[in-house]
């Protein structure tokens, strides 16, 4: 048929291209991570680029893969072959472990800081000038009030969005039975439940649905200087939730394609000066004192709270709130 | 007419052979590994799976929405292929070359662009808002994501069979006397059936699967918007892939005995029309 | 399929009735059909499409043209028109194998041999990636064969073919299928009467009677491979520049809120679909030349 020499001739055109990217001398490292990452990686990949060249005279390329954190742990254990794992939740490479048994199960110990170079929180984006007046967490539940948050079924961020509101209910009412009030009737207040933490963003911000919009602190941010810095402001809530996107060397993975070394000087990177700078850049909360101290107004000071203080760590989370026939889906039984 | 077939042409051995091992290698060994899987749980868990409220909650809007759509297309699709077939207009060319767009545009494309136009802020949703009809994030909305994904089955199945219409057929009817309404009822309509049906059923069965473009403008609330996909993805967040595939296996047995429904009406009229 | 001895037969103005009249619709009716028919596409084709490329022009030509020829971009179009390719080319040869069985011979479970051919419809994407996942997977059923073999599927090229040309499966046989049945073997047998061999019956006679559905079912074929997120999102493993087809890339973009380059490169898409669209136009043209160099000057009352 004639439309297949144009095709053809299309193929032919594009495969030097191909070629051209299998040089010799070259060690590749593939970095699969969760959504909110591709800015951050995008700059910190360059500048670890560049310094292991000035260090061991090897170009390294970083191939990047972003999709939700649930999903990319399971591609992980179906054999997507990453040297590194930089994940939304430390549940997810638990799971790892767990079943592909790819890195050894005590892994998170291996870094400092519980495997976590970097933190956000959860914060609130509302319209500018608030016309709604929210404040914090007990704004949410009030009747009229339209929240924007992802669904905690599909969507790692919308679990943190999860915990932080029940956090805050637990620490006010000191009863696990008026959290659940407080939560069951905060997602009363929600109309979308999108399937990811970047489509609650465009439902927000982009189709104009809803008041307020709980989001990760960098996505905030990011949603805020991409989006519109003139028609929406964050709002910092009393208490939140520190969360905690651990990363960890696929130990299995790295062996075979040779990459050991270069991989754990990858992850080790996350934490020098300059690491803590590109981190701190992208609006993730860094570690270091002297980046801390360098980007002290950009964060305000919330008071956070640990899922492993609160909530006795992920497994224990997962199971309670967000396995079938959890309490997010007791929320939604029919007659209540 | 049939019973001649049987036997005279050749090339039965090769191209049976070829169809039932592409068949095999491509369709019935991957899906048998679904069931393979959704048999690892036992009879009662399955159960539990699949007749769960918000499971059936969400086959019910699947399948409901499917059917509705799929019926949408084969009326206005039947219209379209007739129009694009039989009449001039200016554009036509044009209108016939964008008929397969809901093909390439990529799924969440789809359904990006129809939430953005039916939400409240959109082109057609602030018009529709103020008259009280919500589609974006309610099952109209489904509706909608599914009708437009559908929309080239009916018309593309339909049109080569009315390019091949034997216009002598018509003119035999007119010249015999017949009017206009009783050559297009006796005469064109029944030789349409079999493509129309399969038009029917092609648009119903992707539709019923459909999970990129609906995500976006259902709204994915439990028990009212949820999809049946939604749910499949759900059950692998929690890595639990035999549930997983048990909502994947009851889907697939449904629409299997369906489509079979379908086939098996269209050979009856097939054999009618051949009479 | 020419009866045309028929007209002679048969005198028309013995009915009293304009033959030419009663061949088509009253004005009216024509005019409303065409006005409902544009109407639907309106409200469900045009005004969707009409945000996608609105969207991906808003920034203008030059966005548009640095978004489809950026580094990424390009590679996620070659993987498409790659896997597009192989799909379109397996799907037809199977496409037309299957039809000529299904509708040339009387075999039992024909019913079910069709069903099972429009089985991969049916099947949610998400479901057709997954079985892959769970064939190939490393902890699928052959997934530690793989392993062992340093072979990779999933997560790669093969995997994407394989996904793309099983979401694929059904459209040239089913398209196929309708018209055969339709046109029935008459002519096929007459010219196996008259000695022809099979492969010359093909050539000769089935391949012209069909080449309207042959042509609508690659359009199709080709138009949804290369637009096929679901499934090929769940084998491909995203990595950008490696594994992204263009409607993978697409998502990327998107989630950056880039929304002009992922538009752009998701009306990019459409237009490559129409290419084809293009090719059918042409056959269209030749194939109208041929008509009219022919004798029958009748067709034309067809469409006045």
């Amino acid at each position: 048929m004639k439309k297949y020499t144009w095709l053809l001739s299309l193929l032919l055109l594009f495969t030097p291209l191909s070629f051209s990217l299998a040089e010799t001398g070259k060690v590749t490292l593939l970095n699969v991570s969760y959504d909110p990452t591709r800015e951050l990686y995008q700059d910190f990949d360059a500048a670890f680029a560049k310094y292991w060249k000035a260090k061991t005279g090897q170009d390294v390329e970083i191939n990047l893969s972003n999709g939700g954190s649930g999903k990319q742990a399971r591609a992980i254990i179906d054999g997507l072959e990453a040297d590194v794992a930089t994940l939304g939740l430390a549940y997810d490479i638990d799971v790892i472990a767990e079943r592909a048994k790819l890195l050894p199960e005590d892994w998170q110990k291996r870094l400092p800081d519980h495997s976590t170079p970097y933190t956000s929180t959860i914060v609130f984006l509302v319209h500018k000038g608030n016309p709604k007046g929210i404040k914090d967490w007990g704004d949410l539940v009030k009747p009229g009030v339209s929240v924007i948050t992802p669904n905690p079924k599909t969507s790692g961020g919308a679990r943190w969005n999860f915990l932080a509101a029940w956090g805050y209910a637990l620490q006010k009412y000191k009863s696990e039975e008026k959290a659940r009030e407080f939560v069951t009737s905060l997602y009363k207040n929600v109309p979308v439940l999108d399937s990811g933490a970047r489509g609650s963003t465009t439902t927000f911000v982009q189709r104009g649905v809803g008041d307020v919009l709980i989001a990760w602190e960098n996505e905030a941010f990011l949603a805020v200087n991409e989006l519109g810095k003139d028609q929406f402001e964050i709002v910092d809530p009393s208490v939140s939730i520190l969360a905690e996107p651990p990363v960890a060397l696929v130990d299995k993975v790295a062996a075979k394609h040779g990459t050991t070394e270069v991989a754990q000087a990858y992850l080790q990177y996350l934490y020098s000066a300059e690491g803590q700078d590109i981190i701190a850049k992208n609006y993730y909360r860094p570690h270091s004192k002297s980046a801390t101290a360098k980007y002290a107004k950009r964060f305000s000071k919330i008071k956070l709270f640990t899922i492993d203080k609160v909530f006795g760590g992920w497994k224990k989370a997962q199971q309670a709130f967000f396995a079938d026939n959890g309490v997010f889906d007791q929320i939604y039984l029919p007659g209540k | 007419m049939k019973l001649k077939s049987t036997g005279v042409l050749p090339g039965f051995g090769l191209t049976m052979g070829f169809t039932v091992t592409y068949l095999c290698l491509i369709v019935l060994i991957p899906l048998g590994a679904l069931i393979l899987k959704a048999t690892s749980l036992s009879w009662g868990q399955f159960l539990d799976t699949v007749t769960s409220p918000r499971v059936l909650a969400s086959y019910r809007l699947s399948f409901g929405a499917a059917f509705i759509g799929a019926l949408i297309n084969s009326i206005f699709g039947f219209m379209v292929a007739w129009v694009l077939v039989r009449y001039e207009f200016p554009g036509k060319r044009l209108v016939d070359a964008m008929v397969d767009l809901p093909f390439a545009l990529p799924t969440a494309v789809a359904g990006i662009a129809l939430t953005a136009l039916y939400t409240t802020n959109g082109w057609l949703g602030r018009w529709l808002e103020p008259l009280g009809i919500h589609v974006a994030f309610t099952p109209l909305g489904v509706i909608v994501a599914v009708t437009f994904i559908g929309l080239p089955f009916v018309v593309r199945t339909l049109q080569p069979v009315l390019e091949s219409l034997d216009p002598e057929m018509e003119k035999a009817a007119v010249s015999l006397g017949a009017n206009r309404w009783y050559t297009l009822s006796r005469v064109v309509f029944p030789s349409l059936v079999p493509a129309w049906i399969t038009g029917f059923s092609l648009a119903f069965a992707r539709a019923v699967g459909e999970y990129g473009s609906v995500i976006f403008i259902s709204g994915n609330m439990p028990m009212k918007t949820e999809i049946a996909p939604l749910l499949i993805i759900t059950k692998l967040e929690q890595y639990d892939y035999a549930g997983a595939t048990a909502i994947a296996v009851v889907m697939l047995v449904v629409s299997f005995f369906l489509l079979l429904g379908v086939n098996w009406l269209q050979a009856r009229t097939g054999r009618h029309r051949a009479t | 399929m020419s009866n045309e001895n028929q007209e002679v037969i048969i005198n028309p103005r013995q009915s009293g009735y304009d033959p030419t009249r009663a061949l088509t619709e009253p004005p009216m009716v024509r005019f409303i059909l065409i006005a409902l028919s544009l109407l639907f596409l309106g409200l469900f084709l045009f005004v969707p499409l009409a945000v996608v490329f609105a969207t991906a022009l808003e920034k203008g030509i030059q966005a548009y043209g640095e978004a489809v020829l950026e580094r990424d971009a390009l590679s996620a179009i070659r993987l498409t028109l790659l896997t597009t390719f192989i799909s379109v080319v397996l799907n037809t040869l199977f496409g037309v194998a299957s039809a000529w069985a299904i509708t040339r011979f009387q075999f039992p479970g024909k019913n079910i041999l069709i069903t099972l051919i429009d089985l991969p419809f049916t099947v949610s994407p998400v479901v057709s990636g997954l079985v892959f996942v769970l064939l190939f997977g490393l902890q699928g059923y052959f997934g530690h064969w793989l392993a062992d073999h340093n072979l990779k599927v999933i997560f790669a090229t093969p995997g994407i073919v394989l996904a793309t040309v099983f979401i694929t499966f059904p459209f040239i046989s089913r398209e196929l299928i309708p018209l055969m049945q339709e046109q029935g073997p008459e002519e096929e047998e007459a010219g196996m009467v008259l000695g022809a061999s099979g492969w010359q019956i093909f050539w000769k006679v089935t391949l012209p009677n069909i080449k309207w559905g042959l042509l609508y079912g690659i359009i199709l074929c080709n138009a949804r491979a290369m637009g096929e997120f679901g499934a090929v999102s769940v084998v491909s493993g995203h990595i950008r520049g490696l594994t992204n087809t263009m409607p993978l890339h697409v998502e990327i973009l998107y989630n950056e809120y880039n929304f002009t380059a992922a538009f752009a490169v998701a009306s990019l898409l459409a237009f490559l679909a129409l290419l084809t669209l293009v090719a059918k136009a042409f056959i269209e043209t030749h194939a109208q030349d041929e008509k009219i160099a022919l004798p029958p000057a009748h067709e034309q009352s067809r469409t006045p």
